[in-house]
């Protein structure tokens, strides 16, 4: 079986449609938002992401012990177009395989939607921010902070997870176990996804830099500004 | 900056292909062992109420063809279609962002 997300039955109905009605707001907010800032060029530069992060999320790599992990791609997305258009594109990629692929129950859409796309996008964003600035403003600095932030997402995705089966799980289960081995191999999943993403990042830094959201204000927008005299604003 | 840019049509034709390029030769590689969701679920006993998608017996269902027993051949061509709608949906959603904004006569100052 290749990628999972948490299928019908995982959490009750009464949290997932919660997570459901967050998300529809999350989407809303992430509609309008793209609508004021969206560039006319990047218009298909968003397509182009949401196709690559189901093409990525298509590639179990092995982790441990018979588990594998794939990428979520919320950070990435979120680098490369800005968090509202990448939360839109992996929120997109999300529906097509839960409605096409049977990957992800339907009444969990939400719930997946909140954990890889928002969380991934929004909170992963936060910290790639972070990380840039500490960094420093070159090239690679735009790279590894996305690969850094992006080992973060999967490990948030999963305290979100232990988070929502606190709520809606079965009460059997215990909670620390859940929590500390969902943690724990996501934090492996974490490493391929950072690599992944900075590999990627990198990738288009290396070709269009000026294409890269997350890199807007480190590299000249057009390349004949540089060439400018000196003092001239 | 001398390096002559690649046009943002050129870009997105690239990208497309080299995701066309994972799903052909990387993807049938891919491992098959349970994901960590599916594993901790098994292991903690999370998935002894799961149900099936209520799409489960669809024709692309777990990334296969239905009819089609070649497995590496399936997860090509649920692949390739799944990159292609993911591409055109997006596509289409945000140039109607786009367009609507563009349409809209000179927008008031909130307030």
């Amino acid at each position: 079986m290749l990628a999972m997300h948490i299928p019908d039955g995982f959490i009750d109905g009464r949290t997932s449609l919660v997570a459901g009605l967050v998300a529809v707001a999350l989407v809303a907010w992430s509609l309008r938002m793209t609508a004021k800032t969206l560039d006319e060029r990047e218009v298909p530069i968003v397509g182009l992401v949401a196709a690559f992060v189901f093409a990525l999320q298509l590639l179990n790599f092995p982790v441990a012990n018979g588990t594998s992990g794939h990428l979520l791609g919320g950070v990435l997305a979120a680098v490369l177009v800005g968090p509202y258009a990448g939360a839109l594109a992996v929120t997109v990629v999300l529906v097509v395989q839960a409605l096409l692929f049977a990957d992800g129950g339907l009444s969990a859409l939400g719930l997946n939607v909140v954990n890889m796309a928002f969380i991934g996008a929004f909170a992963g964003y936060g910290v790639f921010v972070v990380a840039r600035r500490l960094l420093g403003r070159s090239a690679p600095s735009v790279a590894t902070a996305a690969g850094v932030a992006a080992f973060t997402a999967p490990v948030l995705a999963a305290v979100a997870f232990t988070f929502e089966y606190a709520i809606g799980g079965n009460d059997a289960v215990s909670i620390g176990a859940v929590a500390a081995s969902m943690i724990g191999v996501h934090a492996l999943i974490g490493i391929g996804e950072g690599v992944i993403t900075a590999l990627a990042v990198g990738a288009v830094m290396a070709t269009r830099p000026d294409l890269v959201y997350g890199a807007r204000g480190t590299t000249p927008r057009e390349p004949t500004s540089a060439a400018a005299p000196a003092g001239a604003s | 900056m001398a390096r002559r840019r690649i046009s943002v049509a050129a870009f997105v034709v690239a990208g497309l292909l080299v995701a066309v390029l994972l799903v052909v030769f990387v993807a049938p590689r891919a491992s098959s062992s349970p994901d960590g969701l599916e594993k901790v679920a098994a292991d903690q006993g999370i998935d002894r109420d799961v149900r099936p998608s209520a799409v489960a017996d669809g024709p692309l269902a777990d990334y296969g063809v239905k009819g089609v027993d070649h497995a590496a051949l399936g997860t090509i061509v649920a692949g390739l279609v799944g990159v292609a709608v993911t591409f055109m949906v997006v596509l289409a959603a945000m140039w109607l962002l786009r367009r609507r904004r563009s349409r809209t006569p000179t927008e008031p100052v909130a307030g």
